[in-house]
């Protein structure tokens, strides 16, 4: 039985329109401001520079949640979340070179 | 409830040391962490191996757990003794988003649980806290759109205080076009409000279902699409599935296995759209009677063909 139209909960894909602010990204991964700034200057998330202000797109957010959970479960330093994220870049590249063969 | 018993769970002696501990933890960790592991269970394992991290790493909760002795063997009930947590203060800063056991949670209580990280909610006083959560949705829930029913674990604080993970079905129309890794942000939907502020989002990321005849990359679709020897080798028009219509698909003559044929467009209708591909594969017919047989022998003799040729035999 597939539930009706109506009653659903309806939202819009987070990562086609958001656009973040320092302030905001330090919100909703509950971080204090300095910790994003940090991961800009290693090189794990990037910002995308405006006038005076730094913006961030939608999918800023699950790296930078990701590079947390990462930094905090592994216990590893920021350079070791850099290392591993972009480890994890070329393996989700190299899935999907997989995909296209 | 089932006793736990931690120096098993990380592998380690009773009588290790903190620095064997902290290493056998993230040996483990790294095994099994849910962004990284392609284990089995990664996930279960994972939460086993920080509750049991929680406990040795802190040198009063660990004191506090040798008392227990080895307890009852593992698997057996087990009750704490009447007198526990007279004269042990826990602190500690750990955070966790996900509830540990009721064994962790009888002995250590909310109190142990630590706090969560570091400024969480001081931001913003009175909004409450974004939630998140993943679901996995068949394909068809973005190539057409539509209303799922989705059932997500949310973190919930019960009476008593405790952390715990609570399950909540909501019913929810998946926007067209949305992709693997992207979310559904569903406004207010996250923690109530704290007093006068409002309520957090609920974030729902999304992956897919593998699907029986296409694979997703991206906003891309592939689809392997068996042809005849001879459609391959002559060209023709052949049916073929796509998400939205089954389409006539022209293939070229000369066409070898492995070819990819592109439909722009007719991918995952994101914005912009992706594309929709076919790789081709020669199916062979069967050589299984005569008529077969002979129609493979008449081609033997009129193709001087060397498929190893490139190996120079």
């Amino acid at each position: 039985m597939s539930p009706s139209d109506d009653q659903a909960l309806t939202g819009a894909i987070f990562e086609e329109s958001a656009v973040l602010t320092l302030k905001d990204l330090s919100r909703m991964c509950a971080v204090d401001e300095q910790h994003i700034v940090e991961y800009v200057e290693e090189g794990v998330i990037h910002a995308v520079a405006s006038t005076d202000e730094w913006h961030f797109s939608g999918a800023a957010l699950r790296r930078t949640r990701l590079a947390l959970r990462l930094e905090r479960d592994l216990e590893i330093n920021l350079a070791g979340v850099a290392l591993a994220l972009e480890l994890l870049d070329e393996l989700q590249r190299l899935r999907r070179e997989q995909v296209g063969r | 409830m089932e006793f736990k018993d931690y120096y098993k769970v990380m592998g380690v002696a009773r009588d290790a040391t903190e620095a064997q501990i902290k290493q056998a933890y993230r040996k483990l960790a790294r095994k099994y962490h849910p962004d990284v592991s392609k284990e089995k269970d990664a996930e279960a394992r994972f939460k086993e191996v920080g509750e049991a991290y929680e406990v040795l790493k802190s040198a009063e909760k660990r004191a506090a757990y040798d008392q227990l002795g080895q307890g009852p063997r593992p698997g057996e009930d087990f009750r704490p003794p009447p007198d526990w947590g007279t004269g042990f203060e826990f602190s500690g800063a750990g955070g966790r988003d996900s509830a540990y056991s009721d064994f962790f949670e009888s002995l250590f209580g909310a109190q142990g649980r630590g706090e969560s990280r570091g400024t969480r909610g001081a931001f913003h006083p009175g909004r409450g806290e974004d939630h998140h959560a993943k679901v996995l949705l068949d394909l068809d829930a973005t190539l057409k759109g539509g209303t799922r029913q989705l059932s997500l674990r949310v973190p919930d604080i019960d009476a008593d205080g405790r952390l715990v993970s609570k399950e909540r079905v909501l019913n929810v129309q998946v926007p067209k076009g949305i992709l693997a890794g992207q979310s559904i942000r569903l406004a207010g939907q996250g923690a109530p409000a704290h007093g006068e502020g409002t309520p957090g989002d609920l974030f729902i990321e999304v992956e897919f279902q593998p699907h029986p005849w296409y694979r997703v990359d991206g906003r891309d679709l592939y689809l392997e699409l068996p042809v005849a020897p001879w459609e391959a080798a002559l060209g023709a028009t052949v049916k073929t599935p796509t998400p939205t219509a089954t389409v006539e698909l022209k293939i070229p003559s000369g066409a070898h296995a492995g070819s990819k044929l592109r439909l722009k467009g007719r991918g995952i209708p994101a914005s912009p759209p992706g594309d929709f591909y076919v790789i081709l594969q020669i199916a062979l017919p069967p050589a299984n009677d005569d008529t077969a047989k002979a129609a493979y022998a008449a081609m033997a003799a009129a193709l001087p063909f060397n498929p190893r040729a490139s190996f120079g035999v």
